[in-house]
């Protein structure tokens, strides 16, 4: 019979994909090996080989088709000694395709038909999907005064036009880092920058993290302001003696002189499956650092307002972004310069029975049990921290001061965690305003496992911030 | 050369006083005394430009603000600890900077300071300013894996940086030999294609001629140079090191040998300058170096208000 093609899974967080181009004609002969089609995924354009002989007998998907999911039937591969007919294949025709989706979403897709014996692609398990799923179901408006325009856009886009904004306003902000340049960015956010700025200002550079932290922090110490992106933080910890030791401490190891505007950034926290080594949540790390600043964002307007804030402050930021969060869309203001302050938290939703205080993917979490919680009657208003250092304790007390309960959601350890700094505030400060102990919700105290069951059991779930919410509200 | 002479007795005098505060208690934590090494930075650092280029070391650092003609009594200050220090008294011996002069510290952790100076180098490119850095480090230093990552870097994109090795011969206790496999540092470059000279670095105008070639050839955008400097420190390697991995021959038969003092006090003595009026220079320097110690031991300390300044920039 003939073997379905289907599309394939090319990436730990690819949902679906784009039909870029067919290289092969219905009837010609394959054999394995030999590249069918370009298939774009959420971070490039990928080859997709041949695994079987025989003859192309039909394409199902033309080629430009956006939003295939992973798994659907894309073509019909005739064995050597079957006609190459048109097959009965319950795959959609071409016209029925959806049109262009342009981010994942995170809900799961059709059950792809079984076919040729092997099993068919599909979604990767993943407990990150839910994560995703908890952001896409939260989107966070921006504070812009009324009527300003909004653009929807994903966190990706977001961050890369903050980086080409400033580098437009100010010819001594560069960028550096592996894979920035030619290749667009291991996770695209740099996509396009080498085209309008040259190789002079976005800089590829060897894999070699310790080296080039220390050059980016050495041409900061010169006056320029470069941005060093690590292709994650996990990397970083090859440089963390740079980051801690060279920039956060040279301004005030000298009395002032030496000033180190640096930005070092990329992304930070769990991914998709990818095991203990590439996730970590570095957040608790640095904002343990005096003369560091430390932003986290979740949406993608506070991504954008704070990554030129970054780049724009004369101290050296570690500015941690979220993969599973790079292909979030969010509505972000359209202003010619949208500048947030660094050190501000913001609330996110409003609400008087509890207070939820988180960063990063995990305001996505608070906020989509927040949504659960009201359905309960239990109003939680949700506290985006969105700095990690400086820490705006004053929102976070005053919303504990109308409450009077707090529950503090991490993506990361809990053990000298955000959450940790958090509930001592809330213990220094605010004593008399509590009227149960704070409690936090944060991945297990374990390095963060590989097996899709053991990943979903270590990290933050919706369900455990509502059980948390209710137990400090007594419910 | 008698300027060489004095900038080097300047140092000389100034490390014996820092030693002699040390023991009196005046100056704390980490001390580590550039004695014996004289020649190196102000053979090399004669041949910059002050204003243009830029300078970043370690934490041995004293020597090399001297050498750039830095006040006496603002590093002898920070020593101490002082208000008037030219780190405000918040770093200390290891951590002092003068931006002013293009001198970038004063770096605590081995080796940090080569990829910083390449950073600097890259700075230079950058904003096309015509400067270049010196990026000076230790034979301990030279073992760290940044340093391979910076010559990499620094090669490949042609930075104007000179990396150079102050080979003491010991990294704290460890001699040169017991943990190099390549001893000849000077060729630490090679798989980099980073040319390298090996300059004895307890003659002054060795080390001047070997800075002009290496200054010529990174301004010419040939790219890093690495020069290896034969040296020796006659102190244990911070002041609390009793130096029991080597001999008192052997750092007695350096002293008589090699000083670079006495032997650029004989070449100024063969072309006719006085005993006296080396002398009277001694004379002058100790005085020099004896202001700077009582200003550095009546100055105040930092206002205890101090304590929170200085550690960001901007307001948040």
């Amino acid at each position: 019979m003939a073997v379905e093609l289907k599309m394939p899974a090319l990436s730990p967080t690819m949902e679906e994909g784009t039909l870029a181009k067919w290289l092969v004609k219905e009837g010609d002969t394959v054999k394995s090996g030999d590249i069918l089609a370009e298939i774009e995924t959420d971070k490039a354009t990928m080859e997709f080989e041949a695994v079987d002989e025989g003859t192309i007998s039909k394409i199902v998907v033309p080629e430009g088709t956006d939003g295939v999911k992973v798994g659907e039937v894309i073509a019909l591969i005739a064995g050597e000694d079957e006609p190459a007919e048109a097959p009965v294949g319950d795959a959609k025709p071409a016209a029925e395709q959806k049109p262009a989706a342009p981010e994942a979403k995170p809900e799961k897709a059709p059950p792809a038909p079984e076919g040729g014996g092997e099993p068919a692609p599909h979604q990767m398990e993943t407990a990150a999907r839910e994560l995703v799923a908890s952001a896409s179901r939260s989107p966070e408006e921006p504070e812009v005064p009324a009527g300003t325009e909004l653009v929807k856009q994903t966190v990706r886009e977001a961050l890369r036009d903050a980086m080409a904004e400033e580098m437009r306003a100010d010819d001594t902000v560069f960028v550096m880092g592996e894979e920035v340049a030619q290749y667009q960015g291991a996770y695209k956010v740099t996509q396009g920058l080498l085209d309008e700025f040259g190789d002079k200002r976005v800089i590829d550079t060897p894999i070699t993290e310790y080296g080039f932290a220390g050059i980016g922090t050495g041409a900061a110490m010169g006056g320029l302001k470069p941005i060093v992106e690590f292709m994650t933080f996990n990397f970083a910890m090859q440089a963390i003696d740079h980051i801690v030791n060279s920039a956060a401490k040279t301004n005030y190891m000298s009395g002032g002189q030496m000033r180190c505007p640096v930005v070092f950034r990329g992304p930070n926290g769990a991914a998709a499956r990818v095991g203990a080594q590439h996730s970590q949540n570095y957040g608790p790390w640095y904002a343990a650092v005096p003369g560091l600043i430390v932003v986290a964002p979740y949406s993608a307007a506070d991504a954008k307002g704070l990554l030129k804030a970054a780049i724009r402050s004369p101290d050296p930021v570690v500015f941690l972004e979220n993969e599973l969060l790079y292909g979030q869309s969010f509505e972000v203001p359209k202003l010619d310069d949208y500048v947030l302050p660094i050190g501000k938290a913001r609330i996110a939703r409003e609400g008087g029975d509890v207070t939820l205080v988180s960063y990063s993917i995990g305001v996505g979490v608070a906020l989509d049990a927040a949504a659960k919680l009201a359905e309960e009657g239990i109003e939680a208003e949700v506290i985006d921290l969105r700095t990690l250092r400086p820490l705006d304790k004053a929102t976070v007390l005053e919303s504990l001061k109308k409450t009077n309960r707090m529950v503090v959601v991490e993506e990361g350890w809990p053990v000298c965690s955000i959450a940790s700094e958090i509930m001592a505030t809330a213990m220094e400060d605010g004593f008399d305003d509590l009227d149960a102990p704070v409690l936090r919700v944060t991945n297990e105290d374990v390095p963060l496992p590989y097996a899709a069951n053991l990943e979903k059991a270590a990290l933050i779930k919706a369900e455990d911030v509502v059980a948390a919410a209710k137990k400090v509200s007594y419910r | 050369m008698l300027e060489f002479y004095r900038q080097m007795l300047l140092i000389r005098r100034f490390e014996e006083k820092a030693g002699q505060l040390y023991g009196l208690g005046l100056i704390g934590g980490f001390c580590h005394l550039y004695i014996g090494q004289e020649a190196v930075a102000v053979g090399l650092q004669s041949a910059l430009e002050v204003g243009k280029d830029s300078v970043i070391t370690g934490y041995r650092d004293h020597g090399h603000m001297l050498a750039y003609g830095i006040d006496p009594k603002v590093i002898m200050a920070e020593l101490t600890g002082r208000a008037a220090g030219i780190s405000r008294g918040k770093g200390g011996s290891m951590h002092m900077f003068s931006v002013d002069h293009g001198f970038y510290g004063g770096h605590g952790i081995v080796g940090a300071q080569v990829s910083l100076g390449t950073g600097l180098a890259f700075k230079h490119k950058y904003a096309g300013d015509g400067g270049v850095c010196v990026t000076y480090f230790g034979d301990g230093a030279a073992n760290q894996g940044q340093v391979y990552e910076s010559f990499n870097m620094a090669e490949l994109w042609k930075l104007p940086v000179i990396f150079v090795i102050e080979n003491n011969q010991y990294a704290m206790g460890t001699s040169v030999n017991r943990a190099s496999a390549e001893d000849q540092l000077y060729r630490r470059g090679e798989s980099f294609r980073i040319p390298g000279l090996q300059v004895d670095g307890m003659d002054v105008l060795a080390v001047r001629g070997a800075a002009e070639e290496a200054v010529a050839w990174v301004r010419a955008g040939k790219g890093p140079i690495l020069l290896e400097l034969k040296t020796y420190r006659y102190r244990g390697h911070s002041m609390s090191d009793p130096a029991k991995y080597r001999s008192r021959d052997e750092v007695q038969a350096v002293r008589e040998k090699s000083d670079p003092i006495d032997h650029l006090a004989k070449e100024l003595e063969a072309l006719g300058v006085k005993e006296d009026d080396l002398k009277a220079l001694d004379k002058q320097v100790r005085a020099i170096v004896a202001e700077a110690a009582d200003f550095a031991e009546q100055a105040p300390e930092p206002e205890a208000g101090e304590l929170y300044t200085d550690v960001l920039v901007g307001d948040y």
